[in-house]
Parts: structure tokens; C-alpha cells; sequence
């Protein structure tokens, strides 16, 4: 079974962001970037499922600047067997990136995609569905475990009060949740294989697909601020507070 | 303007996140169409009928919507778009599942979780964890839209006196089969619409002590809560998990116990009226976003609490 894996290139989940002062967007200049947890989350449930006998190549798939090769090469490191960078730099939106992907899912004919159930970014949560749409595929979101069995996926997502079992006929989309897995790191000697694992480059032109925006940003601010209140020195000062002052309880 | 609105439901009633989504279409403003649809739904499509601010009601009652099946849903609302300038869901597992599908079956982009309406075409959405809030100006004729439940208050279920229309047509993809489901079995209020949260975190040091959590929980009428940390230690099921990817929660009291505050838990309750924060590091982040502070060892703490209310 071919695996196709995504991964987008995003700020590190501990960098706090802030707000460029003119309000255009926020400011990535100098700040540390790293593949979206999600995606390393996709990425190691298919060096699992390679692991396991069930997957006999991993394709990993990027779309951004040429920067991102290096979320690629650390995908490699992890596992995947050759990588493919979609390079633009202009701000690709979801949609846009679907119709990329399906674009490479026609070439690659992958029996499964997994990616991401959201960039930690623009926390869209949006592009495995489109994804699917475009390819007419089945979906299997926010997953916590996935099984593959002759030809089917059965999927165990997370849903509002609990979990949901879906079973999903291959060729499928599957978008990862948190507790899937916990990826691994990349070791040492695997680093440096990587770096001769192939890595193909196409822009959107090659792959006959114009970049089109579907929004405007018309400005990006700071949250409103939330100020740190008083400490209380025990239980019942606490319980006096709620019920006198902030009359909650 | 023409707005199809997508019920969530549990086949007898509307969930409160569906009043708030429509409280959206109507800031937005033009004739609101609800979808109900389901397996055994009729019940919810009566009672999308008195919600207040509903022109008319869309009926889909068939076996196909039973779980409301991404593939299915989405081939649905699709075939249902035209004519309508907005679709909108609430942004709940259900509608982040099968709406951005809906938007790619139109060739438009989806405007996920948005927290404001500045205009027909221009929404507020909070981005980077809450850390920044965008303002993005749709560019599609169509808009698609999931709606944040707690950025708006919810319209009547009372009231309204709208049409149900019984929809013939089935939209069968035979993508996807629903297997199962196991959902916790839970007398608490729901958690996203709760009036109190009370949440644990990492400190709660294991499954036995985060008990001590519900407790207090049922004297307060409140929701249970939990970190990322928690969940991932299995002190908690995961759909108590609240933060910038689990549940979003603005209740009127929020009380974080043994949660240190990062910076994706915040974006999940930050909103909240009143923030109480129950901790021993009197460095934890989560002070600098509490109203109420009290800097002590949980342990002692929580049945102190639990016995003064």
C-alpha cells in the first residue's frame, strides 16, 4: 500500500506569536519554524503502518516555500522514502492547496492519505475534507486510531462527547487528532540518510493547477488582553469572592 | 441575502450551538433556512421550527444522515446551495467534519470558527491559538461559514412558527460506513454551553484524584474540563479536552485546577467571564489570565472546596 503524507511548515508550538504593529499579520520574521504537530502525528502513523507490513512506500508532500525542504528532509528522517515540494510563495489558502494535493494524488495514486487535522496557524481544520471532496474520497477526520484491512480503513475519530468508528473504502483521506500516536525522533545516522533521499520540486504551473485567493486579510490584531486579577489567600476567601464580588456562584 | 443554517441536533432537539450559529446568520442579516438532518429526526425538525428567526425548515429524514456522515451531509448541502449567499454550521465536530467538504463540492473556500460578523462578507476569526484575531473579507459568491458557539449569544428556541419542508431526495455516496461510537455517559451539562467549567490539569496526579474535581463539579452544576496534559495521561476521556484543538468554552465561571496555562489551553477558555485559578506554582501562566488566584496545593484545596459550598 502507497501512503501520501502532508506536512506544512509552521511556527514552532512554543513560540508565542505577536502582532506586526501595523496590523498586516503577524510578524515570522526570526521565529522558529517546524512541521505542524499534526502533520509529524500523519507522518508517524505511516512509518508505523510501513513498520508494521501495511505500507510499502511513504510519499511526504509540502507546499510552501523553498524553505520547506526542511520540514521534508525531517519527514525523511522520520521514515518517508522520497518527498515532493509543490514551491510557492505566494499564501497558499486551503482550498488551493486541496486542488494541489488532488493534483499529486492523480499522479501518485496513494491508497492512503493521511495529513493533519489542522495547521497550528491559521487553524483552518479544513484542507484533508477538501482534499477528499476533490478526489471524491471517502474521509476519515480526527483520528485517535486507525486500522487498515483488505482494502478498508476503519477510522476511530474524535467526536463531541466520545468516539466515532467510520470505515472508509481505499483510496481514503485520513486527518489526524492528538492521540494517535507520539511520534519518534529523528535519530542521528536517519538525519543523515535523509539528505540523500529523493526530493522532487514542481511548482503549481507543472502541475496545472492556478493559485487562486479566496480571502482577503484585511487586518490581524491582538486578542484582547486579559488582565491578571488578585490571589486569594485561601479556600473561603475564594468561595466569599464568587458569591459576594464576582456573584458567579 | 439567503442563508442555509445546518442544525445540530441529536434527532430530538436543537443543540444550544445551533441557536448561537443562527443568532450569527441573523447578524449577517437576509432569510434563514435550517437544515435538520438525520436519521430520526423529525422531533428536531419541530423543534427547529419554533427557533426563533427561522423562515423555513428543511427536513432530511433518512438513514443516510444517521451520524451525519461527512460524505453524505456534505452531498446533501450541496445539492441544496443554490440560491443561498451563506451556509453556515456551527463549528462542532460535526460541522468541522463535513462543512469545509461542502466547501470545496462549491469550488469556494471556507471561513472556519469565526467570532465576528463585521459585515455580509467580512468575519473576525481568531488564528495562531487566539493569540491573534483576523479579519478576513470573503472573496466567493458563496460563503461557508462554522460559526464559534461561545462568541455568540444564543436566539430563542421559543417562538418561531416556521414551515417544515420533508426533503425527497436521498444523498447516498456509500464513501463511508458508521461502524460504532462510544460516548461518555455524563448527567453534567455540556461542556461548551455549560455556566461552569471546572477543568483539571497535570497536577491532578492521576484518574483516582481528578474524581475529586467532579465532586465539586456536581455542587456547582458545572461541566468537567481537562488540560491536553491531563487527556494525554489519561486522567480524562478525550472529549473533555479543552484548547486551541479540543473543545472552546466561554462559561461564566471557569476554574482551572492544576493546569500550568499554556499557551493552547488558553485559547480554549480565555473568554470565560470569570477565571479562577487553583495551583501551587504561583509562577503558572495561568495566573496572569485569572481573576482569582489562590496559590495552593490542590490536594487540600479541592475538598476544602467541595465541603464550604
Amino acid at each position: 500500500m502507497k501512503v501520501l503524507v502532508t506536512v506544512k511548515r509552521v511556527i514552532d508550538y512554543n513560540v508565542k506569536v505577536r502582532v506586526k504593529s501595523d496590523n498586516t499579520d503577524v510578524d515570522l520574521n526570526n521565529v522558529k519554524m517546524a512541521i505542524n504537530p499534526f502533520c509529524e502525528i500523519a507522518v508517524e502513523e505511516a512509518v508505523r503502518l510501513k513498520e508494521a507490513g501495511t505500507a510499502t512506500e511513504i510519499v511526504v508532500v509540502s507546499l510552501g516555500p523553498q524553505a520547506a525542504q526542511e520540514q521534508l528532509r525531517t519527514a525523511l528522517a522520520l521514515g518517508a522514502d522520497r518527498a515532493i515540494l509543490v514551491q510557492s510563495d505566494e499564501n497558499l489558502e486551503s482550498l488551493s492547496v486541496a486542488k494541489l494535493l488532488a493534483k499529486v494524488v492523480e499522479k501518485e495514486q496513494p491508497d492512503l492519505v493521511l495529513m493533519g487535522k489542522q495547521a497550528i496557524d491559521s487553524d483552518n481544520n479544513q484542507t484533508g475534507q477538501m482534499l477528499a471532496a476533490l478526489t471524491g474520497m471517502g474521509q476519515g477526520t480526527f483520528a485517535s486510531e486507525v486500522k487498515v484491512e483488505d482494502g478498508k480503513v476503519q477510522v476511530t475519530r474524535e467526536v463531541d462527547g466520545g468516539l466515532q468508528t467510520v470505515e472508509l473504502s481505499t483510496p481514503a483521506v485520513v486527518t489526524t487528532d492528538l492521540r494517535l500516536n507520539e511520534p519518534r525522533y529523528a535519530s542521528l545516522p536517519n538525519i543523515m540518510k535523509a539528505k540523500r533521499k529523493p526530493l522532487e520540486t514542481l511548482t503549481p504551473a507543472d502541475l496545472g493547477v492556478e493559485v487562486k485567493a479566496n480571502t482577503k486579510l484585511l487586518k490581524v490584531e491582538p486578542p484582547a488582553e486579559r488582565s491578571a486579577g488578585i490571589k486569594v489567600a485561601d479556600v473561603a476567601e475564594l468561595v466569599d469572592k464568587l458569591k459576594n464580588e464576582a456573584k458567579v456562584i | 441575502m439567503s442563508i442555509l443554517v445546518i442544525a445540530e441536533h441529536d434527532n430530538q432537539a436543537l443543540k444550544p450551538s445551533t441557536l448561537s450559529t443562527l443568532a450569527a446568520a441573523a447578524q449577517i442579516g437576509g432569510d434563514v433556512t435550517l437544515l435538520v438532518a438525520g436519521n430520526g429526526c423529525a422531533a428536531a425538525g419541530d423543534a427547529a421550527a419554533k427557533a426563533e428567526g427561522v423562515a423555513k425548515v428543511l427536513l432530511a429524514d433518512n438513514p443516510a444522515y444517521d451520524h451525519e456522515i461527512a460524505e453524505n451531509m456534505a452531498a446533501l448541502i450541496k445539492s441544496l446551495a443554490e440560491g443561498y449567499t451563506h451556509i453556515l454550521a456551527p463549528a462542532s465536530a460535526n460541522g468541522k467534519n463535513f462543512m469545509p467538504r461542502v466547501a470545496a463540492l462549491l469550488d469556494v473556500g471556507q471561513i472556519s470558527d469565526i467570532i465576528k460578523v463585521e459585515s455580509a462578507d467580512t468575519f473576525a476569526r481568531p488564528i495562531y491559538a487566539g493569540n491573534a484575531i483576523a479579519t478576513v473579507q470573503s472573496l466567493d459568491a458563496v460563503k461557508v461559514i462554522t460559526v464559534r458557539g461561545t462568541a455568540f449569544d444564543a436566539v430563542s428556541a421559543e417562538g418561531g412558527n416556521a414551515a417544515v419542508e420533508a426533503l425527497s431526495q436521498v444523498e447516498d455516496t456509500g464513501l463511508s460506513r458508521y461502524v460504532s461510537e462510544e460516548m461518555a455517559k455524563s448527567d453534567r451539562p455540556e461542556l461548551t454551553s455549560a455556566r461552569v467549567v471546572i477543568s483539571g490539569g497535570r497536577g491532578m496526579a492521576d484518574s483516582e484524584h481528578f474524581h475529586l474535581l467532579e465532586k465539586v463539579a456536581d455542587k456547582l452544576g458545572a461541566a468537567v474540563g481537562a488540560s491536553r496534559a491531563a487527556v494525554d495521561a489519561g486522567f480524562a476521556p478525550n472529549d473533555m479536552q479543552v484548547g486551541q484543538t479540543g473543545k472552546i468554552v466561554a462559561p461564566e465561571l471557569y476554574v482551572a485546577v492544576g493546569i500550568s496555562g499554556a499557551i493552547q489551553h488558553l485559547a480554549g477558555m480565555k473568554d470565560s467571564k470569570v477565571i479562577v485559578a487553583i495551583n501551587k506554582d504561583e509562577e503558572a501562566p495561568i495566573f496572569q489570565v485569572a481573576d482569582y488566584g489562590l496559590v495552593a496545593d490542590l490536594f487540600t484545596a479541592l475538598p476544602e472546596l467541595d465541603e464550604s459550598l
